[in-house]
């Protein structure tokens, strides 16, 4: 280790650290502030040193890089992201390679180790989610990748004796303009370790740019078609175990007794024990824990969740539809002016617990000693592992690494840490290496679930058929209080209100309360969040308004976006493309909706129909503002997906309580979304300079209520409740 | 021992013949492009080749391979250019990409027995691979990019 006063240097916005591989390698790191640290004043800017002394010895610096430039010619640009689909292992490296001036195909991608440079500034945590990955990441990356590439150019010019202006950096080489010279950046590296770090450091204009916005082809992807994707259950470590739990299945219910003679006469079990969520089987191979755990005879101690039903679930958040609430938006006298209104109406919408399904269940693998522990783990949170291991096994951090794999899918289920503690657990307890692998039915039972929410709305209109009031309510657990409590100012828990509170439509009295009801069930992060139930109530309910008032939908949200010019454009670009001025074929109807959120913009259209009972989605048009696209073609993937997600939610399964128990254990009871049902999506990107937005989950909010609003349009019957229920047309 | 053919080797297997072939895969012979997801023969992520024709590996005990020709994702072809593993590539198939190989198993026999399929018959075969993140319309290109010559390299 060095004393990081050394190579720590101040930029405009961020700590840089610079120094040199052996070998005759720069690496260079950028510690990026969080949101609890500000950043420093520029007046305490360290100065930067003058021109080094060159029997200096170069600076070790390891660790903790964005860009590593090897001697032997190899240039790493590291992934602080977990990459679950989203894209960050291309997107991500694309804004480091834009301002190093490197190509895509010219560099390898290597995960971070967890520290706290590597700290997501949006989530207050080295961790993955929220559609944060690129937003925290914009800047910050291109200007590492500019203070490293402007190293190197003043290092050729410093080594051929001519201005820098007479350098360019392009492809890996600084060239001089007399087209003769040129240097390979491996060339370059170790001098460029050397030199102080000019400032400031002008980043690319957007005119500039080769590799933002352009779509080069992700670099996961031919792994990802040749079976050598390395997921969290590829996992194979010398000497590994396997290992799966049988949990309780009342949620929240603890271990009583358990036999496990029958089981352990399964050839290859070589243990099976007590632990903290159940009781473990472990053997020498994954099946042997599977096939074993299905002969243990487990006993569950009586527990006050064995009566939880979601009758019950759902008759409490009833209650609390009305009484005491926190306030979480309040803007004019909504009260007066529903007491005012011409005509009112007041309805109850109902979104449902929901499980993430990621395709990969849930595991992890440990490998814990006397004095370090290695966690191999497709994980959204490293920061939260490392800390889960550090508790679990009283090792300093230093001593704990942390390898994120590839993620089969995460969608928020991966911030959590209850697979990490089953594997460090075990591999402590036993000493070896230790997968833990959830089944299916463990990872649909065990979840951390879309909290369930109940909403009560009342809107007024006056003669004019002009909205003048908007009440909300929404009644649902906190996700919040458990995992981020110090963000839940006055009692509002912002995934809850998210969209709700901050609605976009200029309505003159508007009020918007949060109650907190929690329930046995766990909650957790879910794609798009809690923009999903709110877009979907929101979005239902201005629908059911406009038809009081006799108005186009459309029409009505054109009128009450009047000064919100980017959630105007997409709405007016979704409905021009989906041909909303025209009726659609016989038996069908089209519905919109308007979803802001992440910093970006989306508008749908879904066009459909219905035939025995069931509801079919031929074609959804979304239109999307998501500031600059650094890669429209995984922006538009991402809208795909989010909408398919969403489709799922809005049609097929739901997670239902009965005696403490969840209900669905497989996708034969939690189906998801099948190829033949698939609708025609198209994805329109809207130009904007502004920086930006989060893509991920944005496609999710605003199908549900498209496709009810289309229901509503074809059939006269709102849709109030999710899943959309086959039986109700 | 039981006699299989693994991606055009023959191996002898001594293990419980009442073993599901993923685990078989996974377990011992290294395998792990097939990927578990139900256990249940209910989403089709452990999709491999039996005599040619699409079988969930996480139902089909060893007994039932004995003597025939398993393919797994790792042998659909020799060098990654099997043409629907390229027309993935181009398409920009993958997302978190777990379901992949059992999607490209499913549309490998697919096309073995249909060169030019239908809409219909890509749905028909299709529906039993679940994708979470929503790729099914890439897939759907992908299959009729590989199954169009002319389009290949577009």
């Amino acid at each position: 280790m060095v004393d990081p006063s050394e190579n720590v240097r101040l930029t405009r916005r961020a700590l840089l650290k610079i120094g040199a591989l052996s070998g005759g390698g720069l690496v260079l790191g950028i510690a990026l502030p969080t949101r609890a640290a500000p950043l420093p004043d520029p007046a305490d800017a360290m100065p930067a040193r003058t021109l080094p002394d060159p029997s200096d010895p170069p600076v070790e610096f390891a660790p903790n890089a964005w860009i590593r430039l090897h001697g032997d010619g190899r240039i790493q640009l590291v992934l602080a992201r977990s990459e679950m689909g989203q894209g960050v292992m291309t997107t991500l490296p694309m804004l480091l390679a834009e301002e190093l001036e490197v190509g895509l195909d010219q560099i390898e991608v290597e995960p971070a180790p967890v520290d706290s440079d590597y700290i997501n500034r949006l989530l207050g945590a080295q961790a993955t989610g929220e559609s944060t990955s690129l937003r925290d990441a914009w800047t910050g990356l291109r200007e590492a990748g500019a203070v490293a590439r402007r190293l190197l150019v003043n290092a050729a010019a410093a080594t051929w004796g001519v201005p820098e202006t007479e350098c360019q950096a392009r492809r890996g080489r600084v060239h001089h303009a007399d087209g003769a010279r040129s240097l390979a950046y491996a060339e370059l590296a170790a001098l460029a370790a050397r030199l102080p770090v000019p400032e400031p450091i002008p980043l690319k204009t957007p005119d500039a740019w080769t590799l933002i916005g352009t779509r080069p082809r992700r670099l996961d992807t031919p792994d990802k078609v040749n079976g050598r994707a390395r997921y969290g259950l590829d996992v194979r470590l010398p000497g590994m175990l396997y290992a799966t739990i049988a949990r309780c299945p009342v949620l929240g219910s603890r271990v009583r007794h358990w036999r496990g003679e029958a089981a352990r006469a399964i050839p290859g079990v070589v243990e099976i024990l007590m632990v903290r969520h159940g009781v473990a089987v472990v053997a020498e191979t994954s099946w042997a824990a599977l096939r074993a755990r299905e002969l243990l005879e487990v006993d569950c101690r009586p527990s006050v969740n064995g009566v939880a039903d979601t009758e019950r679930i759902r008759a409490r958040f009833r209650a609390a539809l009305t009484g005491r609430a926190a306030l979480a938006h309040r803007q004019g006298d909504v009260s007066a002016a529903l007491d005012a209104a011409h005509r009112q109406i007041e309805v109850v919408y109902e979104v449902p617990f929901q499980a993430h399904a990621c395709l990969e269940p849930m595991n992890c693998s440990a490998d814990v000693g006397p004095d370090r522990c290695v966690v191999y783990v497709p994980t959204q949170d490293q920061q939260g592992v490392r800390e889960t291991a550090r508790r679990l096994t009283g090792l300093p951090a230093e001593r704990i690494a942390v390898h994120t794999t590839l993620l089969g899918g995460g969608f928020g289920r991966r911030r959590e840490q209850d697979f990490v503690i089953d594997a460090v657990e075990l591999s402590k307890l036993l000493g070896r290496p230790v997968q833990v692998i959830w089944t299916r039915a463990d990872d649909l039972r065990h979840d951390f679930y879309r909290p369930m929410t109940l909403h009560r709305l009342r809107g007024g209109l006056d003669e004019q058929g002009q909205l003048t009031a908007w009440f909300h309510r929404i009644v649902g657990p906190s996700l919040l209080a458990r995992v981020r409590p110090s963000d839940m100012p006055d009692g509002i828990d912002p995934t809850l209100t998210a969209g709700a509170a901050d609605l976009a439509y200029a309505i003159a009295h508007r009020r918007v309360e949060y109650r907190r009801a929690d329930t046995p069930v766990p909650v957790g992060f879910w794609r798009g969040g809690g923009h999903t139930q709110n877009a979907f109530v929101t979005e239902c309910f201005l629908d059911e308004l406009a038809r009081l008032a006799g108005r186009d939908p459309l029409a009505l949200r054109r009128t009450l976006l009047a000064d919100r010019p980017r959630h105007r454009h997409v709405l007016e670009l979704a409905a021009e493309r989906a041909g909303w001025s025209a009726p659609p074929n016989a038996g069908r109807a089209r519905g919109i909706a308007l979803t802001e959120a992440f910093g970006s913009f989306i508008a749908a259209v879904a066009e459909v129909s219905t035939s025995a009972g069931q509801v079919r989605v031929h074609r959804v048009v979304c239109a999307v503002d998501c500031g600059q696209v650094v890669h429209p073609e995984i922006v538009r993937a991402q809208i795909e997906g989010g909408v398919v997600f969403g489709l799922t939610a809005t049609l097929k399964g739901v997670i239902t309580l009965s005696e403490g128990r969840v209900e669905q254990g497989n996708f034969a009871d939690y189906p998801l979304l099948r190829f033949d049902e698939m609708p025609a999506i198209e994805v329109h990107l809207v130009r904007s300079d502004a920086a930006p937005g989060g893509v991920s989950g944005l496609g999710t909010p605003p199908i549900a209520p498209a496709v009810a609003n289309a229901l509503f349009a074809l059939t006269g019957q709102p849709v109030r409740k999710l899943p959309i229920a086959p039986s109700a047309f | 021992m039981i006699p299989v053919t693994l991606n055009g080797e023959l191996r002898e297997l001594d293990l419980d013949p009442k073993t599901p072939l993923l685990w078989v895969l996974r377990d011992h012979l290294g395998l792990t492009g097939t990927k578990y997801g139900c256990g249940t023969g209910a989403c089709g992520a452990c999709t491999v080749h039996l005599d040619g024709a699409p079988v969930n590996a996480c139902v089909t005990p060893l007994s039932a391979v004995a003597g025939k020709r398993v393919t797994t994702i790792e042998g659909l072809s020799l060098d990654g250019r099997h043409p629907l593993q390229l027309a993935w590539i181009v398409e920009e198939v993958p997302q978190c990409g777990y379901c992949q190989s059992g999607q490209l198993m499913v549309a490998a026999a697919l096309l073995a027995e249909h060169p030019r399929p239908t809409d219909a018959a890509i749905d028909a075969a299709m529906s039993g691979v679940l994708c979470r993140c929503g790729t099914y319309t890439r897939i759907r290109r992908a299959i009729q990019r590989a199954a169009n010559p002319e389009a290949r390299d577009g």
